[in-house]
């Protein structure tokens, strides 16, 4: 089904009645050329790039509850490609790139909005920091601006620049950096990755690989025994829990992050600021609410729940850099369990088992990276090589001491 | 999350930072043959459980004691609270 502003006009003044459901609910075949354990943002991504671009189209997506019921639903909805390291800005940045031409590829409105991102600095230290990340962005074809404080005061005037602890400094600005419909992205990709053929089969929960002789040939399911050629785990929250069944350990702990939205207010903040050093970000949706959060809670979790210590840690946060917002009140919150890898970094790689591979580990980051992680790990199941910014996302640089650690935090995943 | 300490009694969670498996207290042998294979286990593998976890705590914000919590990762329900000096001692951390 293409959209169009005529068939909404149509469909409006007909009740709405002529909407067809826009992916099919096929029932598994035994046999697919590749499976994907996962549909969510980067499940499905994988789907569209393997079909599209790939041409890989005997496939099948697996998923254990509801498309997108994972962290494509659960994000704050954050696009950027701010990143230091070799290993990562070159991915992000193509991510960014394929945000750009997202809707035109899909045929989808996701609801792409490039309404900056503005990272604020305190100190000079921070100031300098910044300095070299953006030149290390403009370097892989990003683009970034530091911000002097007049700037700033120009961008957003209502910030509290002279809190005692943290007066503002300055900032980094990237212009192209911005937000997106999340739930959208999901249903684009299902809705193209489903019309190149590849087949979405919901609640279907992979309770097995079928291993013989270090070699994979298929999974077991709730809705029966699949074979395949290759399968593809992509289940980030989840990943230790899916690997375990292949009788993988990961470098990986899963922690919980909570995000908040407010009431919905006029027109506020125009793009997103985050204040790195009190552990805040926050931007405002189309509706008006604020959408914000800070830190995960830092133990391990599964339960898609944090704690108090956490809320209060952000409200006082957000009363630092934006007291007017003191009176607006929260609407909903709520959290998603993060794949913290060891060292902030994700993971896009075959494992020791023929057949069988990973992609995970994406830590509180995964959603910006869903076009690129699509895309890289799509590269991977159809090539067996990794795609060309993606090259340094082994499951082995743990042992080899070649980790991508943007933040100096060590094998400590709480820490990043 | 309100944690029992063994020595000062119901304390929030808030006070404490958390560090990670219990199973870092059982560090390898860095004489053993396979001592660097058996350091990447201990440093950077984990079991990372949907269910019942023992991991490592700090009462930072109290009397800086290390506790070995037994804490169920799907319902953040503490079912045990121990001095880690105690866990070491018998060599029961694993």
């Amino acid at each position: 089904m293409r959209y169009s502003a005529l068939s909404i006009i149509k469909n409006g003044l007909t009740g709405n009645k002529g909407w067809k459901p826009v992916w099919r609910e096929p029932d598994p075949k035994q046999h697919y050329d590749i499976v994907i354990v996962g549909g969510g943002g980067h499940g499905l991504a994988t789907a569209h790039y393997l079909s599209k671009k790939y041409g890989v189209t005997n496939v099948a997506v697996l998923e254990k509850g509801w498309l997108g019921s994972g962290n494509i639903g659960r994000n704050t909805t954050i696009v950027r490609s701010n990143y230091l390291l070799d290993g990562n800005q070159p991915f992000y940045e193509h991510s960014m790139k394929l945000w750009e031409g997202l809707e035109t590829d899909l045929n989808y409105n996701v609801m792409m909005s490039q309404r900056g991102i503005l990272n604020l600095a305190h100190s000079d230290a921070q100031r300098d920091a910044f300095a070299r990340r953006g030149n290390a962005m403009l370097m892989s074809g990003a683009d970034a601006e530091l911000l002097d404080i007049d700037a700033v005061r120009d961008m957003v005037p209502f910030l509290n620049f002279d809190n005692a602890r943290f007066p503002i400094k300055g900032g980094l600005l990237q212009r192209r950096a911005g937000t997106a419909r999340h739930d959208a992205v999901a249903w684009g990709y299902a809705r193209s990755a489903d019309s190149h053929g590849v087949d979405i089969i919901q609640n279907c929960e992979v309770t097995g690989f079928t291993i013989h002789d270090g070699k994979c040939t298929g999974v077991q399911t709730t809705r029966g025994t699949i074979s395949a050629n290759k399968v593809g785990v992509c289940v980030a929250g989840s990943s230790s829990m899916v690997m375990a069944k292949a009788g993988m350990r990961l470098p990986i702990e899963s922690h919980v992050l909570q995000a908040f939205v407010s009431e919905g207010l006029k027109p506020t903040i125009p793009g997103v600021v985050t204040f790195g050093a009190g552990h805040l970000y926050i931007s405002q949706s189309d509706k008006g609410g604020l959408v914000f959060g800070g830190d995960i809670d830092g133990y391990n979790s599964y339960a898609q729940r944090g704690n108090l210590p956490v809320i209060e840690h952000v409200a006082e946060d957000m009363m630092a850099l934006m007291p007017f917002l003191g009176r607006a009140r929260l609407l909903r919150m709520w959290g998603g369990v993060m794949d913290m890898s060891m060292d902030g970094s994700p993971i896009i790689d075959k494992t020791h088992i023929d057949g069988l591979y990973f992609n995970g580990g994406w830590c509180y980051g995964g959603f910006k990276a869903t076009p690129a992680s699509g895309d890289a790990y799509a590269h991977l199941l159809a090539t067996d090589r990794p795609h060309e910014t993606a090259t340094q996302y082994h499951l082995d640089r743990f042992a080899r001491g070649a980790m991508i650690d943007e933040k100096g935090a060590g094998a400590q995943p709480n820490l990043h | 999350m309100i944690i029992h300490h063994p020595l000062l009694g119901p304390r929030d969670a808030s006070e404490f930072v958390h560090l990670g498996d219990a199973t870092l207290l059982s560090r390898p042998d860095w004489q053993a043959d396979d001592a660097i294979a058996q350091f990447h286990e201990y440093l950077y593998q984990r079991e990372n459980p949907a269910g019942e976890y023992r991991e490592l705590w700090y009462h930072e914000q109290g009397d800086r004691s290390w506790l070995i919590i037994t804490r169920n990762t799907l319902t953040h329900e503490i079912s045990s609270v121990e001095l880690a000096r105690d866990v070491a001692r018998k060599g029961s951390a694993s």
